[in-house]
């Protein structure tokens, strides 16, 4: 059985260890970008400026680490945790009520609700950001944290996503929490909750990480020094000192380590949240 | 594992009766469920009218308008913008730039993430985990972090690639090569969530098939085509649109890599718009352009729609 199985599927040795050459070879080219900021970080200005690649830091300083503390970055870093933060909480409470009631409740208009955000979703997202940046000037949250959170929990990403595991809550038991006389509020908080908790969980990692990620909005919306994101102060700090790549590499370490440690800690929640959003894309 | 055909059949995928959603329900109780749905709606409502709907009004109302910094001296000058904007040599570069980073971006990101997928989806799940984690990396590494080492990479005098290679050459700064380089930073950024997705897609193509399949002799190409294929062309559709979407979108990387420059040889449009409303204050002239990119985005997903929906007969 299972030689002819092997045999009919027609594999050949000599593909496969093609295959798991090259999967090797793109792994290392997928990891070294984040290894060479790493290590570039703790290599002093004369390492990166000779003429040859030091590949490993033969002689690792702190220069660069003390030169990002002379900028505002642990404000930087506090401001872009406090958005992704917001923003996760918000969108997982407002998203989840929303997704349960698309899901399972029956009433009017919930057709072309359901259609306008599936729309809503296949739009350009950044071209919205111009003109809320006026709108946001209009109501006086232009330059604030708050310009870069309310948008976030705004789009309709998150309840499409919750409306997919609402789905799966079997209608008989939200029978019986009725019958057992919970009321809608009690329903949702001790029966529905619990069971769409997975989802919650991956849909808060996704709006962290893409929240993180959403540079052109924090570039759009955040103006003063102090306001900018750890991202937005990179970019910023590598548009007034091009040349200083030890300390760029300082600020990008700082960026990237925390959410890359948060992602190998949640990776399954992770996988999970990206595959059900696509369920029924 | 598939000889009981009966779980598949009660597992909920029975198909919605076409009659209304309320039939059996009394009228009071629709009302009583019309209303608490909406309670429970209320506060995304909030947020996705005031911070999504509204702005794509005012996106497309001041297209219309000629207006600077100062929203009261805005004047209604109707369709002057949309037509300077197919007389603007620049917005033309950059739309020229934007459908080749499409175009070779969306066919080789879904093309390569498929071949990836699958040479991984049947190995250990350790070995899985770690592949799938490590094309993953650049997007949880974030597009700043990820931008500026390939920056510092790529410079002409202390970048690691004209050291490796012993050459002096300045790959951002030539119009020959600049783009090329933004297309291979977005791709290495843009498959992760591709993979994931084909993965997951291709566990759970039905097993039973492919076995019925090599049964009867077929080869693996054809297991692959004419059963793997049909089954996870959903996952494909949304992969192509999605990264259609964000290809059209490309914005960080420009601005951090080029500024669209040297000569606008790497303009693209969402670049140009943030160039207008940002530097050049004309946000009449960048909504009108906004509202562009929305409509081609949107042709190009129908397009996309259409083409998958007849593929699969």
């Amino acid at each position: 059985m299972n030689s002819a199985k092997s045999k009919l599927s027609g594999t050949s040795t000599g593909y496969k260890v093609f295959t798991i050459v090259i999967l090797v070879l793109l792994a290392i080219f997928f990891i070294f970008p984040l290894y060479w900021i790493i290590t570039g970080s703790f290599k002093d200005a004369a390492t990166i400026n000779a003429p040859n690649p030091q590949w490993f830091p033969l002689n690792p300083t702190l220069e660069n680490y003390a030169k990002l503390f002379k900028q505002p970055a642990f404000q930087w870093l506090l401001n872009i945790i406090i958005i992704c933060v917001g923003a996760l909480v918000l969108t997982c409470l407002t998203a989840s009520l929303a997704g349960y009631a698309l899901a399972k409740k029956r009433f009017y208009g919930r057709g072309i609700l359901f259609t306008i955000i599936i729309c809503a979703m296949a739009l350009p997202k950044q071209v919205i950001v111009i003109p809320l940046l006026q709108e946001m000037s209009m109501i006086g949250l232009h330059d604030t944290l708050l310009a870069v959170i309310l948008p976030t929990v705004g789009w309709p990403f998150g309840v499409f996503l919750m409306k997919q595991f609402a789905e799966t809550i079997p209608t008989e038991i939200l029978e019986a929490a009725r019958v057992d006389g919970a009321g809608e509020l009690r329903t949702f908080f001790s029966v529905v909750f619990p069971m769409i908790k997975p989802g919650i969980g991956a849909l808060a990692i996704f709006t962290f990480v893409n929240t993180w990620n959403d540079y052109f909005m924090q570039l759009i919306m955040l103006n003063s020094r102090e306001m900018w994101t750890l991202p937005e102060g990179i970019a910023r700090l590598q548009g007034e000192m091009s040349s200083d790549f030890g300390l760029i590499m300082a600020g990008a370490t700082l960026a990237a380590v925390p959410i890359v440690a948060v992602f190998i800690a949640f990776q399954k929640y992770f996988t999970q949240g990206i595959s059900m959003g696509a369920v029924k894309g | 594992m598939a000889q009981n055909p009966a779980p598949a059949v009660a597992g909920g995928k029975v198909k919605k009766q076409k009659r209304s959603q309320f039939s059996g329900m009394s009228k009071a109780l629709v009302r009583r469920e019309t209303i608490s749905a909406y309670m429970f709606l209320l506060p995304s409502l909030i947020f996705f009218v005031g911070f999504v709907v509204i702005p794509m009004i005012m996106c497309l109302v001041y297209s219309f308008l000629d207006m600077g910094l100062d929203v009261g001296s805005a004047k209604f000058i109707g369709l002057s913008n949309y037509v300077e904007m197919f007389n603007d040599p620049v917005f033309r570069k950059g739309l020229l730039n934007t459908v080749i980073i499409v175009v070779v971006a969306v066919p080789s990101v879904t093309a390569f993430s498929l071949w990836v997928s699958s040479a991984i989806y049947q190995m250990k799940a350790v070995t899985r985990s770690f592949f799938r984690c490590v094309f993953y990396l650049p997007v949880v590494t974030g597009t700043v972090a990820v931008t500026v080492v390939w920056k510092w990479m790529f410079n002409t005098y202390n970048g690691l690639i004209n050291q490796v290679f012993g050459s002096t050459h300045n790959w951002l700064g030539d119009p020959s090569t600049a783009l090329a380089c933004i297309i291979m930073i977005l791709f290495t950024t843009s498959i992760g969530q591709p993979i994931v997705l084909y993965v997951a897609a291709l566990g759970n193509v039905d097993q039973s098939l492919v076995e019925a399949a090599q049964v009867d002799g077929a080869t693996k190409l054809q297991v692959f085509w004419k059963i793997k294929w049909p089954q996870i062309m959903p996952t494909t559709l949304y992969i192509l649109v999605i990264t259609t979407i964000n290809s059209f979108q490309c914005f960080a990387l420009i601005q951090l890599l080029t500024r669209g420059g040297p000569n606008h040889a790497t303009d693209t449009i969402m670049y140009y718009i943030f160039d207008m409303a940002y530097n050049v204050h004309r946000f009449g002239y960048a909504n009108a352009m906004g509202v562009i990119l929305a409509i081609i985005i949107a042709i190009f997903s129908a397009i996309q729609f259409k083409v998958a929906k007849t593929d699969n007969g």
